[in-house]
């Protein structure tokens, strides 16, 4: 019964996509075929792995608002790196990035572990900061289509068994993810970090290590995301994804990871981000003009934080007992 | 136990004087920063010290301390509005739909205080109706909100604001004095008398302290949070006047990223994130700072993204160096 | 035989307070030694020490003879120093299996944990502790009584050299304990040294070899169980004889002031009558958990009853909020003193006229000098120690603490004063502060509710009392008839066969 009620949150959530299809699918048939599926999945996928860093940082009572500034700088990064050495082979392009923003991860991290800084506030100065510095490097220039290599712009839309290469990212990070999330002491310490952090001291995890490991992962995400995002757009500039960290919060929201910590699964993330990637690609399908996108999101992230702290409410504690059980 | 040596009787009121406090506090710290930006200011540029000219300053800051000093209240409470540029948007959005019925302008003041009101409101009654999150409602409101903006204007603007209406961003009160410079002293004393000379204002640090013992207390921390809600809505409200006023047009993506300028600018005044302490003159001082390290920037030439990077490293820095300093007090003692 | 573990001049202070000076304690393999002590003794610092969570200031730990230091929980662990804790210190969201093995999975030959061994391992370690449940469902959904097993489980998972057990026994029921008895004997015959913490002296004479006694952070003494008495431990423990610690007057009791009937509530409580006289204590016994401190909040609104009235004074009163009830003149003194009592960040003065600002204040504006004025009034009459009344709340010890709390429900002149464990976890002066002004209350006619989980307490305070367990009203006993073993019989449920179930 308990088992049940733990997956709830998840069954909940494939429910309400599936009706949310459904109902698409009553009056747009076109829009539930496999490929329409495959490109909707392809789309979200940056979210989705996004989502993934924020939900491990989320788990352990904290919050990273500089995803998406951390994207903007790693994402810019590549680019230049790539239009100043175009023969650089990809990899290691991608591996820079993600290098780098591990390394503005750590920071947040670092920040959040050894001053004790308020993480809210930490990531709200480095959002700023990190945007910031992308005009230092580039004097507020775009980079363009043209002048990204096309190696560099085809790796994500390279087909291989017929999906492209970016869909096949996100499902290895969500392996990744799963397996780190349950098969090692790292996962388990995010889960022990946020449910009870003073507990967490006396079974001989360090909390603000743990912290500092999901600012890490968060970052890296960010790092891989910030190529993916420039090479899929052909562009960088300042402005990339500015606003989006609130897209990422709003998918984990959604998935049912809570923002008091120590709840939610990487289902609960991937299904959260594919449920906001349904309703921006049904948007147009079902002719309403895509500026409702962002209306229709801030509604749902109210709907699930409801729902979530209804299911989350403790059970109080039953003092009374009928005269039979002693 | 610790304190048993103590004399049982005869407590003192205080211990230190009145002098002794305001000395060792943040916001003195705040105002020898104040003093020191504007004595660069002036030495770095000659412009700066034009009474004209500071008048002109004063606009990048006030309409966002306004929001700031009602920001400042619900921080203190230990929760957060990060709605309120969205309400900017909303607001400012009813107006210009207003404009194209042909509304006059004490209608639209009216319009855009209401907006606000019953933007605070819906926050409120999520968060202490329903006992949610605020960060987390305030989010998604951030999207409702400003998406609504959206869904009316799409890539479109209003413009043809009435000319009595460009007074509330444009008009001056008295010589240089703005209105809106006028409003943000006048709003200072008002937050300020509130938080500090009142019991509501009383009732929110005990809020922001013990939430469990305020309730226990008698406290009706439900009440004090929803009115701390209604007024930042209100605030909003005020600003997207003002704001609307100055530009004379609105787009959905007005004031932008403006609560996370906002939340700096109260935390730069040393208004405690967690909630529980923080004063208004020190968001009074912290709106100063950041006005005129944008606007000596702005003369300098320095582009805003740049003085943007300050303020990051300025929030952060402001709350790592004490940390710091302490550490190093420690080892040296040791 | 040589001590498993001994710790040496341990001393240990954290601002302005000063935990532990100069302890010493020995803990031998397969024996078990209790450690005995007031709250605020620095039991708690002395288990922190042995598991890595504080540094001492100074002293030595010796493992087996060997100088160590224990600079993480981590390396207490590892050194077999392991702990089962007061508060049940475990994951709400996490597995049984999982919680029993947090930092020490098994793990499979490519590093992954191994969930399967993990819960083998797990299900054969609950055998061993008495407990036969599923290891894979979430701990969220076990009483606490399971959850204390499952603590002790985790215990078991590691090599223990010593096992630290802090009230192992408070939330258990009769049964339960007497399979946790059986298991401390196991767990002595395997060898491991155990130090038992309680406050339980029949369990301390049980299971106990040897006790060491604190009082004030030092350590008064320590020897063999089968050498002392209980009286001789009482009186290490508060460093005096017990007998006459109570300050009760004798009050002419007046008419009812406060007449509760018909109170239910659908999980926590039903069925409660009583009255409360003027100038009457009131003491409301029962284990912990008996349902007492869910129905006072009731009664001031904190929580609705589903049924019931309260009539104050002859009126009928609906109360839906605190401030309702202390409008009406009813106020209550949580038990909590740092959740739910003191607002701490915030100076004494502030503290005190919270619930009286309306008074204090006019139209609205604080008026400083009459709040002064107010808790100075208060706060000697409590006999407060402080450096001055507007520092902060949180720098004071737990009793002076508890002293302002009490002081800030009584500056709002009430009629009725209900004082939840008033005289929990501070220290013997602060205690007997308290309870003099209790019965100095009582004889200026304030009518005074007092729930207490200790026996002496309630008999040395109380005029009547009431006993609840498990939710209802279990026994009504008068101050002439009052005996420990009735108070007992009643909250345990303990009843002489003949009279059969009572309703």
């Amino acid at each position: 019964m308990m088992a049940k009620l733990l997956k709830n949150r998840e069954i909940l959530l494939v429910v309400a996509i599936v009706a949310l299809v459904a109902l698409i699918a009553l009056r747009f048939p076109a829009f539930v075929t496999p490929a329409s599926f495959a490109r909707v999945y392809n789309d979200t996928s940056i979210l989705i792995i996004l989502a993934l860093g924020q939900m491990a940082v989320i788990l352990t009572r904290c919050i990273d608002l500089s995803m998406a500034a951390n994207l903007a700088l790693s994402g810019m990064v590549a680019a230049m790196l790539n239009t100043a050495f175009p023969g650089l082979p990809i990899p290691l392009v991608i591996l820079v990035a993600m290098a780098l923003g591990c390394l503005l991860g750590m920071i947040n991290g670092t920040l959040v572990w050894k001053l004790n800084i308020p993480p809210i506030v930490v990531t709200l100065g480095t959002l700023t900061i990190y945007r910031g510095l992308i005009f230092l490097l580039t004097d507020g220039k775009w980079i363009n289509a043209h002048e990204m290599s096309d190696a560099f712009k085809a790796l994500p839309r390279l087909g291989l068994a017929g999906v492209p290469v970016l869909s096949w990212l996100s499902l290895l990070m969500i392996a990744l993810m799963f397996l780190v999330m349950s098969r090692t002491p790292l996962g388990r310490a995010f889960y022990a970090v946020g449910g009870n952090p003073h507990a967490a001291v006396y079974t001989g995890i360090d909390v603000g290590r743990t912290r500092f490991f999901a600012y890490c992962l968060s970052g890296t995400l960010a790092g891989l995301s910030g190529y993916l995002w420039v090479s899929r757009y052909a562009v960088a500039y300042v402005d990339i994804a500015a606003g989006f960290e609130l897209d990422i919060i709003a998918a984990c929201v959604i998935g049912g990871i809570s923002i008091a910590g120590g709840i939610g699964s990487v289902a609960g993330a991937v299904l959260g981000a594919l449920f906001l990637g349904v309703i921006k690609n049904a948007l147009p399908v079902i002719n309403i003009s895509p500026f409702a996108q962002m209306a229709i999101s801030g509604t749902v992230i109210i709907i699930a934080v409801a729902v979530n702290a209804r299911a989350e409410k403790r059970k109080g504690r039953v003092i009374l007992r009928k005269a039979e059980a002693v | 136990m610790t304190d048993a040596h103590l004399s049982p009787r005869n407590i003192p009121d205080r211990l230190q004087g009145r002098g002794a406090r305001i000395l060792k506090s943040w916001e003195s710290l705040l105002l020898v920063v104040a003093i020191a930006i504007f004595l660069g200011n002036s030495l770095a540029s000659p412009y700066f010290l034009d009474p004209w000219n500071l008048s002109d300053a004063t606009f990048n800051f006030t309409e966002k301390a306004m929001i700031a000093f009602a920001m400042a209240l619900v921080i203190i409470s230990g929760e957060i509005d990060l709605s309120v540029a969205s309400i900017i948007a909303l607001a400012s959005t009813a107006m210009g739909y207003a404009v194209q019925l042909g509304v006059d302008t004490p209608a639209l003041v009216a319009i855009g205080l209401g907006v606000g009101l019953i933007c605070g409101m819906v926050n409120g009654l999520l968060i202490t109706g329903l006992g949610l999150p605020s960060i987390v409602v305030t989010i998604g409101t951030m999207s409702l909100f400003r998406g609504l903006s959206f869904i009316v204007l799409g890539d479109q603007a209003f413009t043809g604001y009435p000319e009595s209406f460009a007074w509330f961003g444009q008009g001056y009160f008295w010589w240089v004095f703005s209105f809106e410079f006028t409003l943000f002293v006048l709003l200072a004393v008002i937050y300020g008398v509130l938080l500090h000379k009142t019991n509501f204002g009383r009732a929110v640090y005990a809020i922001g302290n013990n939430q469990t013992a305020a309730l226990f207390s008698g406290v009706r921390v439900a009440r004090v949070k929803f009115i701390l809600f209604l007024l930042t809505g209100l605030m909003a409200g005020l600003a997207s006047i003002c704001l609307t006023s100055r530009l004379g047009s609105t787009r959905p993506s007005i004031a932008l990223g403006w609560e996370l300028e906002v939340v700096t600018m109260v935390v730069l005044g040393g208004v405690n994130i967690l909630g529980g302490s923080g004063t208004i003159p020190g968001v009074v001082l912290a709106a100063l700072i950041m006005g005129m390290v944008t606007f000596g920037f702005g003369l300098l030439n320095v582009p805003g993204i740049v003085m943007s990077i300050f303020i990051g490293l300025l929030l952060i820095s402001v709350i790592a160096l004490p940390i710091l300093w302490q550490r190093a007090r420690r080892r040296l003692a040791h | 035989m040589k001590p498993a573990i001994t710790l040496e001049g341990i001393s240990k202070s954290f601002p302005g307070v000063r935990a532990l000076s100069d302890v010493s304690l020995a803990l031998y393999p397969g024996s078990v030694t209790a450690l005995i002590g007031e709250n605020g003794a620095g039991k708690s610092t002395l288990v922190k020490i042995l598991t890595g969570i504080y540094q001492p200031d100074a002293g030595v730990i010796r493992l087996a003879d060997v100088e160590t230091a224990f600079p993480t929980a981590l390396a207490a662990a590892r050194a077999g120093v392991t702990a089962i804790h007061q508060e049940t210190v475990l994951f709400d969201e996490l597995s049984v299996a999982e919680n029993i093995f947090l930092g020490h999975a098994p793990r499979n030959r490519f590093g992954f944990i191994d969930w399967k061994k993990l819960n083998a391992d797990a299900a054969a370690l609950l055998h061993r502790a008495g407990a036969d449940f599923d290891p894979t469902i979430r701990l969220r959904d076990l009483g606490i009584a399971k959850k204390h097993l499952v603590a002790i489980a985790r215990a078991l998972s590691v090599d223990a050299r010593v096992v630290i057990m802090d009230e192992p026994t408070a939330a258990l029921s009769h049964k339960e304990i007497h399979e946790l008895y059986a298991l401390i004997e196991r767990l002595k015959a395997d060898g491991k040294a155990i130090l038992f913490i309680s406050h339980k002296f029949d369990e301390i004479f049980r299971i106990a070899d040897r006790y060491t006694v604190f009082r004030d952070g030092t350590m008064v003494g320590e020897g063999l169980i089968v050498d002392v008495s209980q009286d001789d431990l009482v009186r290490m423990m508060v460093g005096r004889a017990v007998g006459s610690v109570y300050p009760k007057k004798e009050v002419a009791i007046g008419e009812p002031v406060l007449t509760v009937s018909g109170y239910r509530h659908p999980t926590e409580f039903e069925d409660i009558n009583f009255e409360l006289r003027r100038g009457e204590i009131l003491g409301f016994y029962g284990l912990v958990g008996a349902g007492r401190s869910e129905f006072m909040q009731s009664l001031i609104g904190i929580t609705r009853p589903s049924a019931g009235a309260v009539k104050l004074d002859g009126q009928v009163l609906v109360i839906r909020s605190p401030a309702e009830a202390i409008r009406a003149g009813i106020v209550y003194v949580p038990e909590e003193r740092g959740r739910q009592g003191a607002i701490i960040g915030m100076p004494i003065f502030q503290n005190v006229t919270l619930p009286s600002l309306s008074h204090t204040s006019r139209s609205g504006f604080l008026k400083l000098a009459n709040e002064f004025a107010l808790a100075r009034e208060y706060t000697s009459r409590l006999d407060l120690r402080a450096a001055s009344l507007d520092q902060d709340v949180g720098t004071l010890s737990g009793g002076n603490q508890q002293k302002v709390v009490i002081a800030k429900w009584l500056a709002t002149r009430p009629k009725v004063i209900i004082l939840d464990e008033p005289t929990k976890g501070i220290d013997i002066g602060s205690k007997a502060a308290v309870h003099a002004f209790m019965s100095e209350l009582a004889a200026e006619g304030l009518s005074v509710i007092m729930v207490s989980s200790e026996i002496p307490e309630i008999m040395g305070m109380s005029d009547r009392v009431i006993v609840m367990r498990e939710g209802r009203i279990a026994g009504r006993f008068g101050r002439a008839e009052l005996t420990a073993e009735k108070l007992v019989r009643a909250a345990a449920g303990i009843e002489t066969q003949s009279n059969g179930r009572a309703a």
